[in-house]
């Protein structure tokens, strides 16, 4: 459904001396696929994903979904930024109606399904306080439901549970899990934690920084569905620790 | 902890200000000092009250002044700072003229203004106006450029039409600048409307205190004085509250 063609991406900073995010970057991302990305800070995560969303151009290769070049962002995609980047005059369900409202659809038949929505990631009884209300676990959950209201067939998060206390990162990554197999979607996802990568994906892809690059990209063998259970399958420990080796072996090198 | 509030924030200061009252009257009795020069609080509030139905048509002659030439500058200085933000070209082109026009004193417009527009109100509202509108284009367009890029990402992403970006996200992110423009741009009013009836007028609060004076009748002008400054008070606290409700988001939450 995704292909980057050795993608690349420099950005120019203001002084003009430019920045090597993404170094020739190959993957294919099948349909309703669920795919993470780990990496340390830096290695252009959040970089790549931009530019799948058509936010920002890349400086070299090509990059396609459903075989149509992406130049501009895309209809029916989801966006889950690193920060909630909600609006601060919107209360909590105004804020989840937001996506449907710049798409141009009809707020008014949306509204049981954002209050269903904000229901199930906890946020039942918030709907009309203002963002800043709130906690910033609790803003980075509305943002999830505002990108899952228009129920996209492609999903790009970024670091959508970084905020999450351990508890209800487990609980929301589960109810992910419960919505992807439900409504069948494609979803490209970016986290910091190498158990959430494993526990996700259909494949991980591992990333080096300096200049971003996919180190390997590893199937995951574990069977669905999912629950937290499966930390304690041997299989698990090798995926963990084979990703972990794929990250700190770089380092260990140029020491 | 509500009484506490009260007393810190009406008791003490209004106690406050009848002790100095009451000292200046004091004092203007003790040290003999010429009504001319400094007049008693109770002899400002008695020619005050004689004046009461002349100072009702002074005082609207000025409030509408002034309100002219608030309205103006919201008028026109919102949809300067809107192209000033959204076009480069047209930034390069406006900002410095707007800032020529601040940097010309006002006072010295003034008698040219009226040499131009000619007598009655409405050069005292064009020189409310040019007081005024400066503020609210800075503000406005310092506050239309702060929008977050993420924000303007999350709405690229939907594929918005800068229109509706522009409706739906950088005009309510400005908001709050906007009014803080304005709460500014109400104060100056009120100065370029009295600065207007100095240099040339036969109504209002600044011509009232301009002949008081001229007459040596300094209680007058006091009292005029004092209702000019309660005017402006007032016009503050409606721009204030307007803004309380255009922007109930920016109200301390839960703090009660
Ligand atoms: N708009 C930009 N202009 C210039 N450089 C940028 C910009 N955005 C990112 N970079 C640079 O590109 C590199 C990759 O950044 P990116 O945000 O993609 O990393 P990341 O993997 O998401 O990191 P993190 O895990 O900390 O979020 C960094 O070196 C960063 O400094
Ligand atoms: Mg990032």
């Amino acid at each position: 459904m995704i292909r980057l063609d050795h993608v690349d991406k420099t950005y120019r900073t203001r002084r003009g001396d430019p920045v090597h995010a993404l170094d020739d970057i190959t993957l294919d991302v099948g349909e309703n696929e669920f795919v993470t990305l780990v990496g340390p800070s830096g290695c252009g995560k959040s970089t790549l994903l931009k530019l799948v969303a058509g936010l920002t151009p890349a400086t070299g290769g090509a990059i396609s979904i459903r075989g149509q070049a992406v130049r501009e962002p895309f209809p029916d995609v989801g966006f889950v930024f690193q920060q909630p980047v909600l609006l601060p005059w919107r209360s909590v369900f105004d804020n989840v109606l937001f996506s449907v409202e710049m798409l141009g659809l009809d707020p008014r038949q949306y509204r049981k399904q954002a209050g269903d929505l904000l229901e199930l990631t906890g946020l039942g009884g918030f709907e009309t306080k203002y963002p800043r209300e709130l906690s910033g676990g609790m803003q980075q959950r509305v943002a999830i439901c505002r990108a899952l209201l228009p129920d996209p067939s492609l999903l790009l998060m970024d670091e959508p549970f970084g905020a999450l206390d351990a508890m209800t990162r487990e609980e929301m990554s589960l109810e992910l899990l419960r919505i992807w197999e439900e409504r069948r979607k494609t979803i490209l996802f970016v986290t910091h934690s190498i158990p959430e990568a494993i526990l996700l994906a259909d494949r991980v892809v591992v990333m080096t920084p300096r200049p971003g690059r996919i180190a390997r990209v590893l199937p995951v063998e574990l069977p669905r569905p999912r629950t937290m259970d499966l930390e304690f399958d041997p299989r698990f420990k090798t995926a963990s620790d084979e990703v972990r080796r794929l990250i700190f072996a770089p380092r260990m090198a140029t020491r | 902890m509500m009484r506490r509030r009260i007393v810190a924030e009406y008791v003490v200061p209004a106690l406050t200000l009848v002790a100095a009252l009451a000292l200046w009257e004091a004092a203007t009795y003790a040290f003999k000092i010429p009504r001319f020069i400094m007049p008693a609080p109770s002899a400002i509030l008695g020619e005050g009250w004689e004046w009461r139905y002349r100072f009702i048509h002074h005082t609207w002659v000025t409030l509408y002044e002034t309100l002219g030439g608030f309205a103006l500058s919201i008028a026109v200085g919102v949809p300067l700072a809107v192209l000033i933000v959204y076009s480069p070209a047209l930034r390069s082109a406006l900002y410095p003229l707007i800032v020529l026009t601040q940097s010309v004193p006002k006072i010295a417009i003034a008698p040219v203004l009226l040499l131009v527009v000619g007598h009655g109100e409405f050069p005292k509202v064009i020189v409310a106006f040019l007081v005024a509108f400066f503020p609210v284009v800075v503000d406005t367009a310092t506050g239309l450029a702060a929008t977050p890029p993420e924000l303007l990402d999350l709405s690229r992403s939907y594929r918005a039409s800068a229109f509706k970006t522009f409706l739906k996200v950088r005009l309510p992110m400005a908001l709050p600048f906007v009014f803080a423009g304005a709460k500014v741009a109400i104060t100056l009013s009120v100065i370029g409307a009295v600065v207007g009836e100095f240099v040339g007028s036969d109504a209002g609060l600044g011509y009232v205190i301009l002949s008081a004076t001229s007459y040596w009748k300094t209680e007058l002008a006091f009292s005029s004085m004092i209702l000019l400054s309660v005017m402006a008070i007032l016009l503050f606290g409606a721009v204030s509250l307007v803004e309380r409700f255009t922007c109930p988001w920016l109200a301390p939450a839960g703090e009660e």
